[in-house]
């Protein structure tokens, strides 16, 4: 009979955790992302999820001609490097921030507009470690208004 | 930020549980599959590999569309004015009282909000965003757009930085609310909302005398083509929801007139300013969409978004 509680809460707690990852990643985007995204204006849009250290994530979007925008990968801090890539849809890598010290942020303007894929990647603990580190990863996007 | 800790030896057990409930699974799949299920062509088996790579690869796939800030920045840039007589009137608000009314006309207004505000229109600013709390308090949106934020926007009525950054802020508080209690398929709804108002305004800006060749208002909305698949992908994602299949609907109809449109790309060439920093994805683009396509997509635009305001 204890195991079966045991058992029971253990399954409660998992089905809670994704649920609190999100209260958190929430509450993160807002008071810690979007703070990097200045100059530029957040769309609003939230792309955000609980991610374990190797899990990777991929967002596709259209980007228009004549906008000024700026990518923020953000990551909590305990989390490994964040790897990232933006790719055609033909799966040309464009921009890959691993050239670039693993930047979280890449500015760019597009001359025609274009569906692109950004890539990401939680890169595994170099430390030899018997816990996995999970953490919120938030894909940011911010929009700059120049016609003034 | 907390951090979740898992302990390998808990995850190698979980693994190793749900590794028995997918053979299971899998196994009384296989037994319920009819002789149909074997007749596959050679694409569909492609496709469906390709399927299951991804999903056995990439643990998160977003599909982002246009938010309604992004949508109004993207017809001003274009050279858009500000017709008050295109957007939804606020009087309408009491006509909304289903959730997919809610959701539709929740992105219908913050669109309407957000060209208000990018072109300095101070009331309508304030009228709109009223607009859009009561379909949010509908929606069951907590704390979306409180009293604080209507006095802070009125507070800032002259500051469009501010006013922006409230606007970026409600739609946020939006989206991760139904993404938190699980209504993603609203979520989705309100998007699409956001960007058939868009849709409409643009098309409704675009003179009758205009040269399709060479006008930027007209380039955005053919460019909509590509967000359209990722329209499709969202709803799909939502397909069970049955305001999700209706709205599918009313996409497919808009896919089978932007399908006449053709667009193709040359390969795209990042070139970096090493003064500012910024990277140009330099392209070259070619579309073809006649007249007549154009006439039959805003047409059809205008009727679904009929519809939708009610």
């Amino acid at each position: 009979m204890k195991r079966i509680y045991q058992t029971l809460i253990i399954l409660t707690i998992l089905a809670l955790i994704p649920l609190y990852g999100n209260a958190q990643c929430k509450s993160f985007a807002k008071k810690v992302c979007k703070l990097e995204l200045t100059p530029y204006i957040h769309d609003g849009n939230y792309n955000a999820a609980v991610l374990t250290e190797g899990e990777d994530a991929e967002l596709y979007k259209t980007f228009y001609a004549g906008q000024n925008y700026r990518i923020y990968i953000c990551g909590s801090d305990a989390l490994p490097d964040i790897e990232f890539q933006v790719l055609d849809v033909s799966r040309n890598v464009l921009y890959d921030n691993r050239k670039n010290d693993y930047s979280r942020l890449w500015d760019f303007k597009l001359e025609s507009s274009q569906q692109l894929i950004i890539s990401l990647r939680v890169k595994n603990n170099e430390e030899e470690s018997d816990e996995l580190i999970s953490g919120c990863v938030a894909i940011m996007f911010g929009i700059k208004d120049e016609m003034d | 930020m907390n951090i979740k800790l898992l302990h390998r030896k808990t995850l190698s057990f979980l693994a190793l549980f749900i590794a028995f409930g997918l053979i299971i699974g899998c196994s009384s799949d296989k037994d319920k599959s009819t002789d149909s299920d074997d007749l596959i062509t050679i694409d569909s088996l492609e496709i469906d590999e390709q399927l299951i790579k991804d999903v056995k690869t990439v643990k998160e796939i977003f599909y982002s569309l246009p938010s309604p800030l992004e949508t109004a920045m993207i017809l001003k840039q274009a050279g858009a004015k500000y017709n008050e007589e295109l957007l939804n009137p606020t009087d309408n608000t009491s006509k909304y009282v289903t959730n997919k009314s809610m959701a539709l006309n929740l992105g219908i207004y913050t669109t309407d909000l957000s060209y208000a505000s990018l072109f300095d229109q101070t009331q309508a600013t304030i009228n709109y965003m009223n607009a859009a709390k009561k379909m949010a308090e509908g929606l069951g949106i907590l704390n979306a757009i409180d009293e604080a934020i209507i006095e802070r926007l009125e507070a800032n009525i002259n500051n469009r930085d501010v006013i922006m950054d409230i606007i970026s802020e409600t739609i946020m508080t939006s989206s991760s609310f139904f993404e938190e209690n699980d209504r993603q398929a609203l979520s989705t709804i309100v998007l699409v909302g956001g960007w058939i108002e868009g849709l409409h305004i643009a098309t409704n800006l675009v003179g009758a005398d205009v040269d399709f060749n060479n006008n930027e208002l007209v380039n955005r909305i053919i460019d909509q083509k590509l967000t359209l698949s990722t329209v499709i992908s969202l709803l799909d994602e939502n397909s069970d929801n049955e305001d999700v299949q209706m709205v599918m609907v009313n996409v497919n109809e808009l896919k089978k007139i932007f399908d006449k449109i053709e667009i193709t790309s040359s390969k795209i060439e990042p070139v970096i300013d090493e003064e500012t920093n910024v990277t140009t994805l330099k392209s070259q683009t070619t579309v073809s969409m006649s007249p007549a396509t154009y006439n039959e997509l805003k047409e059809k635009v205008k009727v679904i978004r009929s519809n939708y305001i009610l």
